[in-house]
């Protein structure tokens, strides 16, 4: 604002501290540029997030019948394997005893199953470090030093409660939302 | 007449042009008579070939794009029809594949060649810090591009890459959705991954030609390290460096073509010849060459974020490289210890390149911790200190006086000693 000539509206320069008209128009309109351009590009941003239909949530149902104890499945929702293990009594009982063992995340076994359905586990096969799906589902796969899965990827180990245990993973392996819909039948989603 | 250029072409059309839209009097001072420091080696071909470069990715890009589908269905089956039907498809795929690779072998040489002559100091910090920003740049480009063929190395780098997001706390898994456009790497994911893969390359160009404008500033550092002084110094760009650079790019497409038409797969892996299958994730999944020692940072640290964080720093701690280094001698030739470091470096990030293809475990792991301690001390603590304590060797008056037989004949401008910055 120095040159007055130039700027023949603002007032006397007096040392750069008062305030003027001509400043609070400028914040004025420099604020409402911003919310403008906010405006214009969360569209562009939100319309990177999925969209409607993959939301729309898709719920698989299972058929747990043919599975027999020690056995395992893997089964597709909303693109992710999920995993769902018929558990013998020794592995329901090593999840249970490991309780109170050394767990990074810390989460009773009973937590993880419905109750009076012990001899299912349902987790979604996505290990929590960077995402690979672990081995372990087929019996001859190796399950890592706890039994139930183990990731290649950078060595993790999940026990039979799907639990992180050992190796970089911070956490365990997620129980997906699932109901069973009669005895031997799952809906997950 | 008001407002034209005067242009000194001879050619009539040359010059009428020239007087509205004085590009051809750019080009001759910029690329023509551009004075330029006459001691250079090989190691300065690497810019040009590197420009030539992206022109090659670009113009295989766009040829490999009018015969790619970007679905997750047909994407795979689009790009053997490219190797298998399209009219010399394969070349173009093949010089494509093998030019990434290319690319980073001549950003890393050029980078190195920074390193070891100071070419980041002042006054040529923000050309340095354009070229991390480019180097940022080629790694987004040419990941999103691996993922585009949609094999198994593709889909699972691809989920391993985006979820590292997932390590920063609270916003980590609404960023990873974002990035996906749904719960998993899916068809969404490789539509935005091909719309980026096509714009990125773009805005290197655009990046690059601010890189040029700022050294057409400051001019070229060269292995003396100390500044042009006069014309004695310098010769025209053309013809001397035109040719200098075209005996390069000989070279370079010589052993481009060798990796082209006889070892066209040896720098990528097998595994992305099967489909992407996302419910088997490959037993062992190891990115792109060019990102071995990235990726042997991220796992040398037991901790997901903190890995996270630390790979990222890696490239950070290059952004901040003009600061760190405290020595005001550039070139190593002058700085004994610089230059033994300078190797020490060099060997550390070998060492991490060949640790983050091995599985992350045994000696591999304590080597990889090894290497990237070095990595961050030589930037964060010896860099730094170094400068204070080196004894340097004393810098030669001028380019010519050094280069010349002759010392560089007659006396120099105006008593023109080594300026404070150049002695130590
Ligand atoms: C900075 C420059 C670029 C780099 C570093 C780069 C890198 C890559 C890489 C590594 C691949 C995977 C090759 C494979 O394994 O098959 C790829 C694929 C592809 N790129 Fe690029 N690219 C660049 C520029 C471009 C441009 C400008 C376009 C289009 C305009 C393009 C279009 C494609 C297409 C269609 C594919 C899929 C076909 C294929 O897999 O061969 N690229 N790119
Ligand atoms: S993704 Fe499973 S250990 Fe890294």
């Amino acid at each position: 604002m120095a040159d007055s000539a130039a700027a023949p509206h603002a007032a006397p320069n007096t040392g750069g501290a008062e305030v003027t008209k001509r400043d609070f128009l400028k914040l004025v309109t420099a604020a409402g540029a911003a919310v403008g351009v906010g405006a214009i590009v969360w569209p562009l941003v939100d319309s990177m997030n999925p969209a409607a239909d993959v939301l729309a949530l898709s719920s698989t149902t299972v058929d747990l019948a043919p599975v027999q104890v020690g056995q395992a499945i893997t089964v597709m929702w909303r693109g992710k394997p999920v995993f769902v293990r018929h558990r013998s009594a020794e592995e329901i009982a090593k999840a249970k005893a490991d309780d109170k063992g050394r767990l990074p995340d810390p989460m009773t076994d009973a937590a993880r199953v419905k109750p009076g359905k012990e001899q299912w586990l349902i987790v979604v096969g996505i290990c929590t470090h960077l995402g690979c799906v672990p081995i372990g589902n087929r019996s001859t796969e190796v399950r890592g030093e706890y039994g139930g899965w183990f990731c290649p990827c950078h060595g993790s180990h999940y026990d039979t409660s799907g639990r992180i245990r050992l190796g970089p993973a911070p956490a365990n392996l997620a129980v997906p939302p699932y109901a069973f819909e009669g005895d031997t039948k799952i809906k997950i989603g | 007449m008001a407002g034209l250029h005067k242009s000194e072409f001879q050619n009539p059309v040359i010059n009428w042009i020239d007087s509205r839209l004085p590009v051809f009097t750019m080009l001759q001072k910029e690329y023509g008579v551009f004075p330029t420091p006459r001691n250079f080696n090989y190691l300065w071909n690497f810019g040009a070939l590197a420009m030539i470069n992206l022109v090659i990715m670009i113009a295989t890009g766009i040829f490999l794009a009018m015969n790619y589908t970007p679905h997750a269905t047909m994407a795979f089956d689009s790009v053997e029809r490219i190797m298998r039907d399209v009219n010399y498809g394969w070349l173009l795929r093949y010089v494509h594949m093998n030019g990434a690779s290319m690319f980073f072998i001549v950003v890393y040489i050029h980078m190195f060649r920074g390193l070891y002559y100071g070419s980041y100091k002042t006054p040529r910090e923000l050309l340095w810090i354009l070229g991390v920003i480019i180097l940022l740049l080629m790694m987004a480009t040419a990941f999103m591009g691996y993922v585009l063929p949609w094999g198994q190395m593709s889909y699972w780098g691809a989920t391993v890459i985006t979820n590292l997001f997932s390590a920063f706390p609270i916003i980590g898994d609404s960023i990873v959705t974002w990035l996906w456009g749904g719960f998993s790497v899916d068809n969404p994911t490789l539509n935005r991954f091909f719309s980026l893969h096509y714009l990125l390359p773009f805005v290197l160009v655009g990046v690059v030609f601010l890189h040029i404008a700022a050294l057409h500033i400051t001019g070229s550092n060269n292995p003396l390290g100390i500044d042009v002084k006069g014309p004695q110094d310098t010769l025209p760009f053309h013809p001397y460096y035109t040719i200098k650079d075209s005996v390069g790019i000989c070279v370079y497409l010589l052993v481009f073509a060798c990796f082209v038409f006889f070892a066209p797969n040896y720098l990528g892996h097998p595994d992305n010849y099967i489909p992407a299958n996302p419910l088997v994730t490959p037993a062992h999944i190891v990115p792109e060459w060019y990102f071995l020692p990235f990726y042997a940072i991220l796992r040398s640290v037991p901790d997901k974020l903190g890995g996270v964080l630390l790979m990222f720093a890696s490239i950070g701690v290059l952004a901040l490289l003009p600061w760190l280094d405290t020595s005001p001698v550039r070139s190593a030739r002058f700085r004994p210890i610089y230059r033994i470091l300078f190797w020490v470096l060099a060997v550390a990030c070998v060492v991490l390149g060949v640790c983050g293809a091995k599985p992350a475990e045994g000696i591999w792991v304590v080597l990889s911790r090894i290497a990237t301690a070095y990595y961050f001390l030589h930037f964060l603590v010896i860099l730094p200190v170094l400068g204070k304590f080196e004894r340097t060797l004393p810098l030669p008056e001028s380019i010519s006086r050094a280069v010349l037989p002759t010392g560089g004949g007659g006396p120099l401008p105006g008593g023109a000693a080594a300026k404070p910055m150049e002695k130590a």
